[in-house]
């Protein structure tokens, strides 16, 4: 047996705003009877201030599938419906006082179809009604995205396939899809793992705008005669002198923000600016 | 602990030990707690019980005692089966099981698929869980290491035509196993008019605790055990006997062939009357296997546009106790194998619940379950958006 809360149990007997909105001004629909759970979310909106005056639910689905849906609309009722859509389904998770590992896939139908219904209210169409459009399915038995996934990744910080499939269902159908789950997953910490700037010593800082400079800048640079070199790195500043047809080059201030300084912010850091000696 | 009425309908996954049984059990713990091996009196004196034992067991199975092996549970004796025959066929790399049996043989042929390079058919079933004895003649060649078909099926219930398939294992010179964990005790067995080779019995289904299971070798065929060590069981399965379980098994099985009769007439009218109740009071059922042969005891009823677990909470905050099919109550995400291979509809198979009886249920839990259940099927449906049922009003 899992071990629910009280609380949601509390939410599973007694569920909050069961039933539809009518003439609702939002719905959110996700889900379906072959996933084996889904989640239908109308809500009423104030014009102009978009505060959500009231939510009701109506969801197929297990325990921790409905006390997810009922806590919810507890908590979006009364925001705005840009703050709504911020909640994160670890946000409807602790409003219950935690899930079962297995079952959070329940809160993160609950954001789904939130979002789904911002869609709805804002008149964006989606393909599908798993919001997942135009995104690379992934896990076929469950139509998952890769988006769905990487949204996942990030807001709660999984590393594993299992973790995964407990948040997404993807790869807990026929499993054939967990090869590239784990692809998605090492890509994304990978790219993760890669040094933050600040946290680098001098000479690794110094060392990384020389390769960036000599493998992205110069080559344009290079085209009219010209080049840059790293003369000295204060903090975020970075100063660099025009050598070439560059020196001198009344344009050479145009150069400096368009290329050098786009190049370094864009591969190294946004915080850095860079002036010419 | 308050004790709170419970409502026991989840026989098929466990049962209540007999009185009868824990207190024949109960000497074999601090007074006869001898090993059987042991060469003194004291030790030697508790074998004569297992032999009592083993021949009520035998009886049961209408088998000859010398025919049954002692094993932990029921997984511990289909694993014996089927390593047993492929290690005396090493040669052959072809098994024949169903789509729909219990993970104990499924998951067995599962890893000899995928790691040990064996071919697994998997005979598919119909509509109603039936299986067709013609794909398996089809299926057989000269590659068939074993035939593993269950006796009864423990979701639905639905039972298997295994002597006739017996028949055509042997007259094709392959063996026959079955796993009858769930319908030992329910329907009658009689091992010695018929062909099957090798039969999985489990104790804590027939009111026997858990931790003790069968397995029955035909007298004759080869053999090869699966626990390697001392000679216990004639060097069949090694491991000191559990005497005061295989005592308690003896005294279940007697029990249970004095129930047959019972489980026949009593059992399955508790059963009828549920489904018939069922089928009158709520809208969008289906029985499924309601069709087919089925065990007297088990009733597996899908209730459309809700979902299982949901159902199973709210029967269990009434101290009812049932299973259920779905996906969410596994922990996987996938709806039964069973009800998929029977190609349920999946508004139905997620709603599936089985209710599984037992000679100590009454007439009042069944009427108690149908006082409580139409009420919690239409909360739910009233939740959910697949189900036309209106909303209350305010």
């Amino acid at each position: 047996m899992w071990d629910y809360t009280k609380k949601v149990f509390d939410h599973f007997k007694n569920p909050r705003n069961v039933g539809e909105i009518e003439n609702p001004d939002a719905i959110g629909e996700i889900g379906n009877l072959v996933c084996g759970d889904a989640l239908k979310l109308t809500l009423k909106i104030e014009k102009g201030t978009e505060k959500i005056l009231d939510a009701k639910f109506k969801t197929f689905g297990c325990v921790s599938a409905i006390a997810s849906s009922s806590a919810l609309t507890e908590i979006i009722k009364g925001k705005t419906l840009k703050e709504a859509v911020k909640i994160t389904n670890n946000e409807i998770a602790e409003y219950l006082g935690g899930l079962p590992n297995e079952k959070m896939h329940c809160s993160v139908m609950g954001t789904e179809a939130l979002q789904a219904a911002e869609k709805n209210y804002r008149g964006i169409k989606t393909e599908n009604p798993a919001g997942n459009s135009a995104e690379k399915i992934i896990c076929k038995c469950f139509n998952v995205s890769e988006l769905k996934i990487l949204n996942a990744i990030k807001s709660n910080n999984l590393k594993t396939v299992e973790d995964i499939t407990n948040y997404t269902k993807a790869g807990g159908g026929c499993g054939k899809c967990k090869g590239e789950i784990e692809k998605i997953i090492k890509d994304y910490w990978g790219k993760k793992e890669k040094k933050q700037f600040s946290s680098m010593t001098v000479v690794e800082k110094i060392k990384h705008i020389e390769d960036v400079l000599s493998e992205k800048v110069n080559p344009k640079l290079k085209k009219d005669g010209g080049w840059v070199e790293l003369v000295d790195l204060d903090n975020s500043i970075v100063k660099v002198k025009f050598m070439g047809v560059c020196s001198g080059c009344p344009s050479s201030g145009q150069t400096l923000k368009n290329i050098v300084e786009k190049e370094l912010k864009e591969k190294i850091d946004e915080n850095l600016s860079v002036q010419a000696e | 602990m308050k004790k709170e009425k419970i409502v026991y309908l989840d026989n098929n996954a466990t049962t209540k030990v007999a009185l009868e049984v824990a207190r024949e059990m109960k000497p074999f713990f601090t007074d006869l707690y001898g090993n059987p091996s042991s060469m003194h009196y004291f030790g030697g004196k508790v074998q004569k019980y297992s032999d009592i034992a083993r021949s009520k067991v035998a009886n049961l199975l209408g088998a000859k005692p010398e025919e049954i092996i002692f094993t932990s549970c029921g997984t511990e004796s289909d694993s014996t089966a089927i390593f047993s025959a492929i290690k005396i066929n090493p040669q052959k790399k072809h098994i024949i099981t169903t789509s729909v049996e219990h993970p104990g043989v499924l998951n067995v042929c599962r890893y000899l698929e995928s790691s040990k390079g064996y071919k697994i058919t998997y005979l598919k079933v119909d509509t109603e869980g039936r299986i067709s004895l013609d794909e398996l003649k089809n299926a057989i060649n000269e590659h068939t290491a074993i035939i593993s078909i269950m006796w009864a099926n423990n979701e639905t219930g639905v039972v298997f035509p295994v002597e006739e398939a017996a028949k055509i294992a042997k007259s094709r010179n392959v063996l026959f196993h079955t796993d009858a964990v769930q319908a030992a005790g329910k329907i009658p067995i009689d091992l010695k008019n018929s062909k099957i080779d090798m039969l999985s019995i489990s104790g804590h289904k027939i009111h026997a605790p858990k931790g003790i299971g069968v397995l029955y070798v035909r007298k004759g065929i080869m053999f090869s055990p699966f626990l390697l060590g001392g000679h216990q069981e004639k060097g069949r399965r090694a491991g000191t006997e559990n005497v005061p379980y295989i005592v308690g098994l003896g005294r279940a099985a007697e029990l249970a062939e004095k129930n047959l009769k019972k489980e026949n007439s009593y059992v399955k009218k508790l059963r009828d009357k549920l489904e018939q109740g069922v089928l009158k009071t709520i809208e969008n059922v289906r029985i499924n296997g309601g069709r087919a042969e089925r065990l007297p005891n088990t009733s597996n009823i899908s209730f459309e546009y809700v979902e299982g677990e949901s159902i199973l909470m709210f029967l269990s905050e009434k101290g009812i106790c049932a299973s259920s099919g779905s996906a969410c109550t596994s922990g996987s995400l996938d709806p039964s194998h069973v009800l998929l291979s029977m190609r349920v509809p999946l508004t139905f198979a997620h709603g599936s619940i089985r209710f599984s009886f037992s000679v100590y249920n009454t007439e009042e839990d069944v009427d108690f379950v149908l006082k409580e259940l139409p009420a919690i099927i239409k909360k739910l449906r009233v939740i959910s958006p697949f189900s036309d049922a209106k909303s209350p009003s305010g």
